[in-house]
């Protein structure tokens, strides 16, 4: 009785249910709507196209463990996966295979692996691949294919804008929103995701589904997605009252773009959000407003990946400011 | 269930296991011999009183306090004094210890062994006070701290509120809510007799909702008892935790950097105390036994035992059913808060509120992965710290940025390391901080 | 719309940005100049001088943050009392003495020398640690694997607070290993260890050194218990040499530095029953041969 080989270690003794990979699946699962949303829209290529993320995402994350930083491989935490997922769903469907690798690799060579792997990275993997890829590659990656339902062929597509990008388009010459809208899908369309766009992004009611999951499984809370989406409805709010014929109304820009996928998903990544709840108010006000700008002044129809990088570099700011209350301060 | 209180900040729920909370508190037979450290509480050891060959009844003084935070400490058992040497602890260091083998049961002529209530307090406020610290009371909830030290109401302050601490909140653990179901009435008193120290005319006893049975009993009783109400609580860790029960029932905050209760006008007993006051002031008799709960997923027999100070762990594990062959980890005390011991023959002592046996399979820790920066570690710290900042300054050795983070607020609960998704040892390193931040101030004292 | 501008307005253009930034230029020019002259700080050029001398790897061993403070600090003494560069030597010293005018006298070499023996054989762990891989947080929760109280902990503390490089844990015995060409006695490990078990100790003439690999005070039994090569105060060392050598104290021996390795070494290693002296370039060390072993 006495030979036992005892473990002795600091409390506390037990832990609880979470761990990364639970958390990197929980996230994997909550985008599962969406992305059967986009199947039935775009057919394969929407297959093609992510499965080409994830594979590239978690095969250069193996490699570049395995043979370039010779360390640990982690590749089964689940953070390639969802970096893959998260990239594939801000491209286009009809997008290139070796365009989608290249993204890939900046995703994860560049973006996560260069700052010391997953938990160091400051910027959001899959965006900085995406706006790699939008910058490098303007057209591939604005010319996006109209959604047909259930057509599973791998025909080329008819391409076309997206609803922001006609907005501002007509914007821009001079016309007004009233009429505009007549050649945009209505508020329906956007909400189901009958709507030209990136993969994953057109999808609000999907994207919503998975969002309420992911509450639920608290993996995320909602400071960071409510501050982001009343900002942006409150300051488009004030817009559209100011002038209705130059600014579209809020709901048409809450529907419409990638807040959802970016409010819910992209901004809520954990690794680079602030950890206080203030701070993350803080950084969801910051991602409304710079989207609004974008949408409404900037040279892009879309702003909302441009919005949560800028947020994304000042984190380590907002962590260091907003502390959370101590117990037992003495408030002055 | 809405109106039920919690403290507001963090916090964490891990599974209960209350195994034992359906056994009845049973009598450890007498061991042969018991090892009786001199340093069971808080503050300075005793100094021993007897020595080798001496002839000790139950209830002797052995060991008288060493300081004004200090308490005595008196033979468990009859017998003779066979030694005062060295035996290890809980951690495997060497402690001094008086070892006295057991002859007979024979008690001290002064200790009223009677089962008879004893409602009607005779006692003085001083003479109270005197009594609880001549019979070496300590804080029974775990930190053991000089229970006639904490009756004091320094010059200046003022009690108004007694909370009495029945929460209980450590999973497994079950010795508090047995006295609040089998010793009910001794109990009450003992809060009475606590009230009329500090002369508050307000107790509040503070219960945990997985314990209904409890509230419910102590609700029919406290009847007769004027001044004293039952909290019934949202369940919660570390609700045990004095400020976070403090908070919980009276909405206070006990001010941080060094702040007391006091400063906020309560005082907290632990259930087990107050029973122990009852004893100690009604009945004359020393603490030299206390309620322990042996318990674990594999133990045979999970109970709540009545042991004399100074037994063996070795005993009470062999009354539970023997060692379980598959066991990995014996922590005395609570999972997230107890500690592990390197070796079963240990004494039991005035602060060991239950012994914990875990498999080989919880035993291991989970592998560690990175840092996510998820912040669940601040979301559940109950006292507004940044686990996750503090772990990292710790490990890079910046005791002095780390200082100014507050990292000696930590009061060690482990809710950030239990929550973690990377099971990172944040509370390993914040201890770590707290040392050596400890060594700064008292430098810096020194100078 | 760039076509639509002339030549001559991009030559204005060219010429508002060119006085302009040579504007700017100038005005910080001028405030840094005024800045630097007024704000100027006094400094004894000794320092300098001092800190030219010295390794300039800011160690910290001398006690300072920095060989910049440790040379503001010699300067301003004036004299070099309880100011020594363990890195640099007594040859940087002597130079740091010429700087401030102060003949100084040459000591010996010293090295960190790791008093404990407690390898994975000798003290045969009890217990699994499980934890934060540190020895001050090892060290506070629990007595040790092996149960010796005062045994090194092997996590590496020691290891990760040598600037020298000096220092690795060796995976077959578990315990730190000191390189002697590498380590310069700064003290860093002596500070670092949560159980104080290391100790500077002259490297001894050619390297030959012996002293008592144990820091275990315990009574001999309980000492033995945890760990064969424990130092259970025996006296043999003492009578072998003479108490002003070798000394006892709560059931543990310490030779002296002063002690002259070549001569009382072999004697000293051979008289110990349990292989606790431990020789450096002498021949005997009875605890080495179960460490090859491993």
């Amino acid at each position: 009785m006495t030979t036992k080989m005892l473990t002795v270690s600091p409390s506390p003794h037990v832990h609880g249910d979470f761990s990364t990979q639970r958390i990197m699946l929980d996230v994997a699962i909550a985008l599962m709507p969406a992305f059967l949303v986009s199947i039935l829209y775009f057919g394969m290529g929407a297959i093609k196209v992510t499965f080409i993320a994830v594979v590239a995402c978690m095969l250069f994350e193996y490699l570049i463990q395995k043979f370039l930083l010779k360390v640990p491989v982690t590749v089964t935490d689940g953070s390639a996966l969802v970096s893959g997922i998260l990239l594939a769903f801000n491209v286009p469907s009809s997008i290139p295979t070796w365009m989608v690798v290249l993204g890939a690799l900046v995703t994860i060579g560049v973006a996560k692996m260069s700052f010391g792997g997953l938990g160091k990275n400051p910027f959001n993997p899959a965006l900085v691949g995406r706006v790699f890829l939008l910058i490098s590659f303007p057209v591939d990656m604005t010319n996006w294919p109209r959604p047909r339902l259930m057509d599973f062929s791998f025909a080329d597509a008819v391409s076309g804008a997206t609803a922001l990008g006609k907005l501002k388009e007509g914007l821009m010459m001079g016309e007004t929103v009233d009429k505009l809208m007549v050649d945009i899908p209505g508020y329906l369309d956007l909400f189901i995701g009958n709507v030209n766009g990136s993969l994953g992004e057109m999808s609000a009611m999907a994207l919503l589904i998975g969002a309420v999951y992911l509450l639920m499984r608290r993996v995320i809370s909602l400071y960071i997605p409510l501050s982001f989406i009343l900002s942006v409805v409150i300051l488009t709010g004030i817009f559209w009252l100011y002038n209705p014929s130059r600014y579209a109304d809020p709901l048409f820009h809450i529907l419409s773009g990638g807040l959802m996928l970016g409010a819910w998903f992209m901004a809520t990544d954990m690794v680079t959000s602030p950890m206080s709840k203030m701070g993350m108010m803080i950084f969801g006000i910051g991602c409304g407003l710079i989207t609004v700008l974008i949408r409404l002044f900037g040279a892009y129809p879309e702003g909302v990946s441009f919005a949560i990088l800028i947020m994304n570099a000042v984190v380590p700011l907002i962590n260091r400011s907003c502390k959370p209350k101590r117990f037992g301060e003495i408030l002055k | 269930m809405s109106d039920l209180k919690t403290f507001p900040q963090g916090g964490v729920h891990p599974s209960d296991q209350k195994l034992s909370a359906h056994k009845q508190i049973m009598v450890l037979k007498l061991p042969p011999v018991v090892k009786i450290p001199l340093s069971q509480h808080l503050g300075a050891p005793a100094m021993a009183v007897v020595k080798k060959g001496d002839k000790v009844k139950v209830g002797t003084l052995i060991a008288q306090s060493g300081g004004f935070i200090s308490a005595n400490i008196h033979a468990s058992v009859s017998g003779t004094v066979s030694m005062i040497g060295e035996s290890t602890d809980t951690s495997g260091y060497l402690k001094e210890v008086v070892i006295i083998n057991v002859e007979g049961d024979e008690w001290e002529d002064s200790i009223d062994r009677s089962s008879d209530l004893k409602k009607e307090i005779v006692k003085t406020r001083e003479e109270i006070i005197e009594t609880v610290k001549n019979l070496g009371l300590v804080g029974l909830g775990g930190a053991t701290f000089p229970t006639h030290v904490k009756l004091m109401v320094p010059p200046g302050k003022k009690a108004q509120i007694l909370i009495i601490n029945g929460v209980e909140c450590e999973p497994y653990l079950t010795s508090d809510h047995r006295v609040m179901l089998e010793r009910a009435d001794e109990m009450l008193v003992g809060i009475k007799i606590i009230m009329k120290a500090l002369s508050v005319e307000k107790a509040v006893i503070g219960i945990e909702n997985n314990k209904s049975d409890a509230i419910k009993h102590l609700s029919d009783k406290i009847k007769d008892y004027p001044g004293i109400t039952v909290q019934p609580l949202k369940v919660m860790y570390p609700q045990g935790g004095e400020k976070q029960l403090i908070k919980a029932i009276t909405g206070r905050e006990v001010p941080n950097k060094g702040g007391l209760p006091i400063d906020v006008g309560v005082v907290v007993q632990n259930v087990g105390t107050a029973f122990s006051v009852y004893e100690a002031v009604q009945k004359n008799k020393p603490l030299l036994e206390r309620i322990v709960t042996i318990t674990g997923k594999s133990v045979k027999n999970p109970g709540n035992y009545l042991i004399r100070i100074g037994t063996s762990i070795a005993d009470l594990i062999e009354a539970a059913g023997g060692l379980p062959e598959d066991t990995g980890k014996i922590i005395s005390g609570g999972p997230m808060m107890g500690k592990a011991l390197t070796g079963i023959d240990v004494p039991v002592v005035k602060g060991t509120s239950g012994i914990l046996i875990m498999t080989k399979k919880d035993a291991k820790r989970e592998l560690q992965g990175s840092c996510i920066r998820c912040g669940k570690c601040i979301s559940v710290c109950p006292l507004g710290l940044e686990p996750y900042l503090l772990y990292q300054l710790s490990n890079r050795r910046k005791f002095d940025r780390l200082e100014s983070e507050d990292v000696m607020n930590c009061c060690e609960c482990g809710s950030c390391q239990y929550t973690c998704p990377s099971s990172l040892p944040l509370l390993d390193y914040m201890r770590l901080g707290k040392l050596e931040v400890g060594k700064l101030i008292r430098a810096r004292k020194n100078n | 719309m760039l076509s639509t501008r002339t030549v001559e307005d991009m030559d204005s253009l060219m010429l508002s940005s060119i006085v302009s930034l040579s504007a700017i230029g100038f005005v910080s020019a001028s405030v840094l100049f005024v800045a630097s002259k007024k704000f100027k700080v006094y400094e004894d050029p000794k320092i300098d001088l001092v800190e030219k001398l010295l390794p300039g790897a800011n160690c910290g061993g001398c006690g300072f943050a920095g060989c910049r403070n440790f040379a503001e600090a010699v300067v301003k003494a004036g004299k070099l009392e309880g100011l020594n560069c363990p890195v640099g030597g007594s040859s940087t010293m002597i130079e740091v003495g010429k700087v401030i005018g102060i003949e100084v006298v040459v000591c010996e070499p010293l090295i960190a020398v790791l008093r404990c023996n407690g390898t994975k054989i000798h003290a045969v762990a009890k217990v699994k640690y499980d934890g934060a891989q540190n020895c001050v947080v090892a060290h506070s929760l629990y007595s040790g694997e092996s149960g010796c109280p005062s045994g090194c902990i092997g996590l590496g503390d020691c290891v990760r607070v040598c600037q020298f490089d000096a220092l690795y844990v060796d995976e077959l015995t578990g315990l730190p290993v000191v390189d002697e060409q590498k380590c310069v006695a700064c003290g860093a490990c002596v500070k670092a260890c949560p159980r104080n078990i290391y100790e500077l100790r002259p490297k001894g003439p050619n390297g030959v050194r012996v002293y008592v690999a144990c820091m275990n005070t315990q009574k001999g039994a309980v000492a033995k218990k945890n760990c064969e090569v424990a130092c259970i105060g025996c006296m043999k060392c003492v009578k072998v040499t003479d108490s002003k050598s070798v000394s006892v104290n709560n059931q543990l021996s310490y030779i002296d530095t002063k002690v002259d390795a070549c001569v009382h070494g072999p004697a000293l290693i051979g008289c110990c029953p349990t292989g606790a002296i431990l020789g450096v370039k002498i021949e005997g060390n009875k605890s080495v041969k179960s460490e090859s072993h491993s």
